[in-house]
């Protein structure tokens, strides 16, 4: 057990469980987001019948509630090690400089991830009191006019909108870089990993965006 | 050229340091940045005045003594040189730079931009070394090495250990130095013996000092003046949780 722990508290194998949780929930929003795509069925009746027959089955089943632990413990994880990690490094410079540039060495995606990570926090926290714990906890069954109304309003849209931008971001540095951690980002597959990662971050909250917009515009029936 | 130049300006490791700002006036193009620092010196020392303590050694850009971080960048803001081979054209006649220490809790002031960088020796201590028969010079050739491993080992060894990672990092991480070290030795056949211990005791050694985690944010790669790549972390990596597994 030595040698696991030595491995899991080295800065080398914090990386590792970054990289790793990491993954695991990229995985998550792929899933997610292919039970969402349902709310995007031009054809109202047939939305609102597949989209709450399917988010009972996400509040009833018993092999979700099984992987809703899994999903509970990769986001504790990665919360809770990015955030150690976080104040541990910050503490490693406490005299800053007194001019320091470093839009000219690294993104600005690679840089703020404590900020569109904590964005994202609030974000999820907000997403689940919205939808989540009405769905698994209060009984609600008509997921899909709770989605309706929830998105047509303005307010709460654009805040949807903005967290997938910012979801954006942070996966386009994620993915990548959990490759780098693992090693994998060799020479003749570096150019395709970034770009896919970058397609990827792009793809994946334009997708999310969508939703939010499809009702705004009212393409979701009155 | 003329120059408006804030530098920090420091008396030992326990007393703060601040910015003082200097002028230096009729500098040609060709003076290098170090040189630049002499000539202020040496009008410093005219006035009887205590001149700017800075590291150098070489000034060939091989040796990793200087360790200035300058108009925001370690070394300056051009690319893949130290602060010894960056020239003054490189900057705008009446530019204002600001130069100062590498800025890590690992590598503390001793005097103005001068840092004391025993960390990554100890570091190295702890396993970046082969441990050899002495006597006289083995034969070139005797123990043959592939050339794709001769290349990546030499571009690792290229590392002069000036810091400047450490500097560019937002983490102060040393993870580009102690990956190019490890890297080095891993891919020769004499590195292979101490390979697993070096790993890990390198690693361990490195988190020991105080210095951060990697976030790769490839600051390091961009401002280290030799180029090394990042891909070395990569491989550092991969050497830490197979000798971990092992």
């Amino acid at each position: 057990m030595g040698w696991f722990l030595r491995f899991l508290t080295s800065s080398v194998g914090q990386k590792f469980i970054q990289g790793f949780t990491g993954f695991f929930l990229i995985s998550f929003l792929l899933v997610h987001l292919a039970g969402n795509l349902q709310l995007l069925n031009p054809n109202v009746e047939v939305a609102k019948e597949s989209f709450n027959k399917y988010s009972e089955f996400m509040s009833t089943s018993m092999i979700i509630r099984i992987l809703e632990i899994g999903l509970v413990l990769g986001f504790f994880f990665h919360i809770l090690v990015g955030t150690v990690l976080y104040f541990r490094n910050r503490a490693t410079r406490p005299i800053a400089y007194g001019d320091r540039r470093p839009s000219k060495n690294s993104s600005w995606s690679s840089r703020a991830m404590m900020l569109t990570g904590s964005l994202i926090f609030v974000f999820v926290v907000i997403h689940l009191i919205n939808f989540f714990v009405k769905a698994r906890f209060q009984g609600e069954t008509d997921m899909y006019t709770l989605v309706k109304a929830a998105f047509t309003d303005p307010l709460l849209s654009s805040f949807y909108i903005f967290a997938m931008i910012i979801l954006g971001f942070h996966l386009n540095h994620g993915f990548q870089s959990a490759f780098q951690t693992f090693g994998l980002l060799g020479k003749k597959y570096e150019k395709f990993i970034k770009g896919f990662g970058t397609t990827f971050a792009i793809v994946i909250s334009l997708a999310f965006a969508i939703i939010p917009v499809f009702f705004l515009i009212g393409l979701g029936g009155k | 050229m003329n120059f408006n130049l804030k530098i920090w300006r420091q008396k030992n490791s326990s007393t703060p340091g601040k910015f003082v700002d200097y002028s230096v006036k009729d500098i040609a193009e060709d003076t290098s940045f170090l040189e630049m620092l002499d000539i202020l010196n040496e009008e410093l020392i005219a006035k009887n005045e205590e001149p700017v303590a800075f590291d150098h050694d070489c000034r060939e850009g091989i040796c990793g003594m200087c360790s200035l971080h300058i108009s925001g960048e370690p070394h300056g803001p051009k690319r893949k040189v130290t602060a010894c081979q960056l020239f003054m054209r490189s900057f705008k006649d009446g530019e204002s730079i600001t130069v100062e220490p590498w800025r890590a809790e690992p590598f503390p002031v001793i005097k103005d931009c001068i840092v004391d960088r025993s960390a990554f020796d100890r570091i190295i201590q702890a396993g970046g070394f082969v441990s050899a028969s002495t006597g006289s010079a083995p034969d070139g050739n005797a123990i043959p090495i592939p050339k794709k491993d001769a290349d990546l080992a030499m571009d690792a060894a290229s590392c002069i250990g000036c810091g400047a990672c450490v500097a560019a990092c937002k983490n102060s991480s040393a993870m580009l130095f102690v990956a190019a070290k490890v890297s080095h030795l891993a891919h020769l056949p004499q590195g292979k013996v101490e390979r697993k211990e070096r790993v890990l005791n390198m690693v361990a050694q490195m988190d020991k000092e105080g210095f951060g985690s990697c976030s790769n944010t490839y600051a390091c790669e961009a401002e280290c003046p030799k180029g090394i790549s990042v891909a070395h972390i990569g491989f550092l990596n991969k050497e830490y949780l197979k000798a971990s597994l092992s």
